[in-house]
């Protein structure tokens, strides 16, 4: 199953209708899209414009690809679950998302995490005709960095009166 | 030291934000820790660990922005934490604000999500924070914020 999902804030239609499209000319039947409050309804894919957190991570744990705008929970999830991700970045100047940071977060995590990222429509379509070649990224554990976890605990610790 | 736990208070708004705060949950470990978000599901996330939920909020709804900050007051009053972590957004920012107000010390982890420069929160905490942090290298400066490591 392939789970599409835009995030818990606004929706996507740019990366939905792509994928959308996709699904109807290739007679992909296994994909499931989160699509947003007020988002396109695509017709090729059964969809849902929210799921409660628990729905949510039964759908993420039982996709075998995950294709997504550039938000960092599931880019997250999806490093720690060790599942190949495909991702969108949301633009601020067509009104997908609240400010611009989304482009380089995906470069970001394209650099350290190998997470596979689309910039536009064309390339996402390229890359969805190349799906089942996508590689998972960097396998993450399940808690930050130590050097982040230590300096946040000796900092709480430090000076407690 | 003295023998009562720390009370820290941990929040966030929802998504990423939500999702790399349970990413800094084994810093807290002996601390007497309650979380905050705005989605009640999430509840499930944290175990048998205190949950409350907020009002969500970002800088394009007024009313919202009072709804959020109200709720954040009432919750801070209820916990009196001695410290407050947050890894964002505005509802992150509420609850750091007031609580430093109130005699916390303030963590602000600014998010992962932030690659290209801090977020405007994250910028704004910097005045007020104990602990101002961001996830990335290039991005930490001599005055704050400090780079210490990331949530991945």
């Amino acid at each position: 199953m392939i789970l599409v999902t835009v995030g818990t804030d606004l929706p996507f239609d740019r990366m939905v209708r792509v994928v959308d499209d996709w699904a109807g000319e290739t007679g992909r039947r296994d994909v499931f899209a989160q699509i947003g409050e007020g988002g396109w309804e695509p017709r090729h894919m059964r969809f849902a414009h929210f799921l409660p957190p628990k729905e949510f991570a039964e759908y993420f744990t039982s996709a075998s690809v995950i294709v997504s705008h550039a938000g960092m929970g599931t880019i997250l999830t999806a490093l720690y679950q060790g599942k190949p991700i495909l991702v969108m970045p949301k633009k601020a100047s067509l009104g997908e998302h609240r400010n611009e940071h989304q482009t380089a977060t995906a470069r970001r995590m394209m650099e350290v995490g190998g997470v596979n990222v689309a910039f536009d429509e064309q390339e996402l379509r390229a890359k969805l005709d190349r799906l089942d070649d996508l590689a998972s990224g960097r396998k993450i554990g399940g808690f930050a960095s130590d050097s982040l976890l230590s300096g946040i605990r000796d900092f709480i610790f430090s000076s407690k009166s | 030291m003295s023998a009562s736990p720390q009370k820290v208070l941990a929040i966030s708004s929802g998504g990423g934000h939500w999702v790399q705060l349970l990413r800094l949950r084994p810093a807290f470990a002996g601390c007497d820790v309650t979380y905050a978000t705005v989605r009640g599901g999430c509840r499930a996330d944290v175990g048998d660990a205190e949950f409350h939920v907020i009002h969500d909020a970002n800088r394009w709804s007024k009313l919202n922005l009072v709804r959020s900050a109200l709720g954040i007051i009432c919750l801070l009053l209820r916990v009196r934490p001695d410290i407050v972590i947050t890894t964002g957004a505005a509802p992150g920012y509420f609850g750091a604000r007031f609580g430093k107000w109130m005699g916390a010390r303030v963590i602000w982890v600014d998010s992962v999500a932030n690659a290209g420069g801090l977020s405007m929160s994250g910028d704004m905490a910097g005045a007020f924070s104990d602990l101002w942090l961001t996830q990335w290298a290039h991005l930490a400066r001599e005055n704050g914020p400090r780079f210490l490591g990331s949530v991945l």
